[in-house]
């Protein structure tokens, strides 16, 4: 390609086709339709190929982006995806939901004066062409005769098992609820993440000999220790995940129609009640819905409820746009979808109808004082401005502590203050000897990605001890 | 998969079910339960754990049809197989040697006071059985809480059997008689186990309740089976199924409960009417096949 015509398409990347908002606020289909592989040519062309790129600095896992793109510039769309399967074993997961403006896109050298290059699309892109096109990227190692327990088959677990898978140990995966995935299909919607996705990642998975057990509750159904002593597995990964949601602790917090995000979610994605009553769990569809937090998960609950047919949704964030955890792109989205954001507002009751169920929630309006422990300014009520909002649904979007249920019945697994697993940050070595943790369960709710990089992490360190090395050592 | 190895209709709409599940047959404790998922369309609901066989490598579970989910389930046979069974979930009952223990169970709520009873009992502790139904039909597993209680008085509302009354009369006048009592254990229907509340507070006899909310996971995961306990917000999934009862706001409970009043309507009758529509194309079936 010659020099010119490089510089010419490097001025801004290149747009990927959504469905319309007025559309799909009526469906529960992916709203990024993906690029074409022309499209996906184009964008890749942008890329300048650094000598020392930084892209891949930003990258929890390290993904070779400047060689994957370049595969993909020059139409070698199953090369590209290889490339990406090296470094992510869940490159069209990642290429959806991972934060790419904080991450890999943001160090990107074309961002310092036009866009950068769509790193995020052309993963999926690449990621969706291979499994497409049935190419099995990867094949399994010759077998160690070492068997490795993971716990939780969310982002960490999935990682952790396929690196493990990959290197020839034998893996079971035990998963608590009756489909696996984690977080990526109770928690993560269809029109963010369709499922077919995760079921090939996972079968993918299959293929590599990884066996999963469901409705397998680790802690009830069987211990760490009976894992380690009596089923014979040679280590264990911990990937559980922050599934404990968080309340408001105000008044009426319990009252019929006030959902945790994880339960709506739960409700809508896994089990359906979106398609009720072809599918038997309900839901309350309510006309307005409020939804109190700023972060993905709000994005995803508030516009959740707009298909689910609520005329109203409010956003309810207590501090500014500004502090918003979301992604820049699921705000946009969920702007687009007609949800009204309300900044500096915290509810302080929720107020319930004879019935018990919610009709209205009283709020106050804040504003930023000083900066507190995370750096941003800590919302400050303002007297006196009380205020009751409509409302017939409230999902409760704040947060989730580590679930305790592991930590409870695992006698010398150290955690934290906050009930988090203490866990090497680069082995995910715990407390206890042959046990490893990662994800959500040692870092409090994250990414899915820092998930991802946590499970590979282990596997590296699992992989090392089976093998009769240091798992304390790092690379 | 989770075969049904055994059924049994206790009373009308109320059904017993061995089902394989041998994990849960070894490891469950009294007071602990499953979420089963009877098809792939269904929905999660929890069912306390009634009994198990370990050597068999099965759990007992018993249950009445009151909607779509627990009809769906009454309509599998033996050999038949249940598609998700997750457990054993939630705490054990606190079991101790605490002296003179008071049981009471309401209606199908005398299936999850009966492994508290046995479990009770075998802890060496005195136990009288208060087991109650509306009519002597609708009275289940006499025989098995007879096996285990030093006492046992039955109650039926209309007095077809036993005491003409609630079990809550019965122990009202326990304790006017200055009988002592160290512990009460309420499962049942909520006005029940709050009933029972009221007659013990006056008394300061510790009351436990084991209380069976809407529920999704089980795992503490959703939060969805939330209650109020002392002012408190606890997940019965977790923290429970047992609560000190004069802590329980049953007022919210019972209201959560009907979260989904209209919905569950709708779907049972859904369900209803399809059987109505299929029946005649069964029918039709079956005789063709019996035609030589």
């Amino acid at each position: 390609m010659s020099e010119t015509t490089k510089t010419s398409s490097r001025a801004a990347r290149v747009p990927m086709r959504e469905q319309p908002p007025e559309e799909r606020i009526r469906n529960f289909r992916e709203v990024p339709l993906g690029y074409t592989p022309d499209e996906a040519r184009a964008e890749a062309s942008r890329c300048l190929q650094c000598k020392n790129p930084p892209c891949v600095k930003g990258c929890p896992v390290e993904v070779k982006i400047p060689q994957f793109i370049r595969k993909i510039r020059e139409g070698d769309f199953i090369a590209a995806g290889r490339i990406l399967f090296e470094d992510n074993g869940l490159p069209a997961i990642c290429g959806r939901v991972c934060p790419q403006e904080t991450q890999c896109e943001k160090l990107c050298v074309l961002g310092k004066k036009s866009e950068p290059v769509a790193i995020g699309r052309l993963e999926r892109f690449a990621a969706d062409y291979t499994r497409e096109h049935g190419r099995e990227p990867l094949q399994p190692a010759k077998p160690t005769g070492k068997r490795v327990a993971v716990v939780g088959s969310g982002p960490a677990g999935l990682t952790c098992a396929a690196d493990l898978a990959r290197l020839g140990h034998e893996v079971t995966i035990f998963e608590a609820f009756h489909r696996p995935g984690g977080v990526l299909v109770y928690g993560i919607p269809e029109f963010r993440l369709p499922k077919d996705i995760v079921h090939a990642e996972v079968e993918r998975l299959k293929r590599l000999g990884v066996k999963i057990v469901l409705n397998a509750v680790i802690g009830k159904w069987a211990t760490v220790d009976e894992l380690l002593n009596e089923e014979g597995f040679d280590a264990v990964f911990i990937g559980t995940g922050a599934g404990l949601p968080v309340f408001l602790g105000i008044p009426g917090e319990n009252l019929g129609g006030v959902y945790s995000a994880n339960e709506y979610l739960t409700r809508s994605n896994l089990m359906r009640a979106y398609d009720w009553p072809n599918y038997d769990t309900p839901i309350v569809r309510g006309r307005h819905v409020a939804v109190i937090g700023g972060g993905n998960v709000a994005m995803d609950s508030a516009r959740t409820a707009r298909r689910l047919g609520a005329e109203r949704v409010y956003l309810v964030y207590r501090r500014s746009r500004q502090e918003m955890p979301a992604r820049v792109e699921e705000v946009h989205h969920a702007e687009e979808e007609g949800i009204e954001f309300m900044f500096l507002t915290n509810p302080v009751e929720f107020l319930g109808d004879e019935r018990g169920k919610v009709r209205a929630m009283r709020c106050q309006r804040m504003e930023l004082g000083e900066p507190d422990e995370s750096g941003r300014r800590r919302p400050v009520p303002i007297p006196g401005s009380e205020f009751e909002l409509e409302v017939d649904t409230v999902i409760v979007a704040i947060g989730n502590m580590p679930n305790p249920l592991i930590p409870s019945t695992t006698p010398d697994l150290e955690t934290a203050r906050k009930g988090t697993i203490i866990a090497d940050p680069e082995t995910g070595q715990t407390s206890k000897p042959r046990v490893f943790a990662g994800g959500d369960i040692v870092t409090g709710a994250a990414t899915v990605i820092e998930a991802m990089g946590a499970g590979k992490r282990a596997a590296r360190a699992i992989h090392r001890l089976l093998t009769g090395g240091d798992p304390t050592r790092t690379e | 998969m989770h075969r049904i190895t055994e059924k049994r209709l206790l009373a009308p709409r109320v059904y017993l079910m061995k089902v394989e599940a041998p994990r849960i047959a070894v490891k469950r404790k009294a007071g602990q339960f499953v979420i089963l998922r009877v098809s792939e369309r269904g929905e999660r609901f929890p069912l306390t754990i009634a009994d198990s066989d370990p050597a068999a490598g099965t759990i007992t579970i018993v249950f009445q049809v009151v909607g779509k989910s627990t009809r769906d389930l009454s309509m599998l046979d033996v050999g038949d197989a249940i598609l998700d069974v997750v457990g054993p979930l939630g705490r054990p009952t606190h079991v101790e040697r605490f002296g003179r223990v008071v049981c009471i169970g309401g209606g199908v709520g005398i299936a999850p006071v009966y492994p508290i009873v046995r479990a009770m009992k075998e802890a060496g502790n005195h136990v009288t059985s208060l087991i109650s139904a509306r009519s002597r039909d609708l009275l289940i597993l006499e025989e098995e809480i007879a096996r285990y209680s030093d006492v046992l008085v039955v109650a039926t509302d209309d007095g077809s059997k036993g005491f003409k009354g609630f079990p809550t009369d019965i122990l009202r006048q326990m304790l006017e008689e200055g009988q002592k009592v160290d512990l009460v254990v309420a499962v049942g229907p909520v006005p029940l186990m709050r009933a029972a509340c009221k007659v013990t507070a006056p008394h300061r006899i510790p009351t436990v309740v084991s209380l069976n909310p809407i529920m999704v996971d089980g795992t503490g995961m959703c939060g969805g089976c939330r209650v109020t306990v002392g002012g408190q917000t606890k997940f019965v999934c977790v923290d429970g199924p047992e609560f000190d009862g004069h802590q329980v706001d049953f007022d919210l409970l019972a209201k959560r409960l009907r979260t989904y009043e209209e919905m569950e309507r709708i779907s049972l009758e859904r369900a209803s009417q399809e059987e109505c529509r299929l029946e005649p194309v069964i029918r039709a079936i079956q005789r063709e096949d019996t035609t030589p």
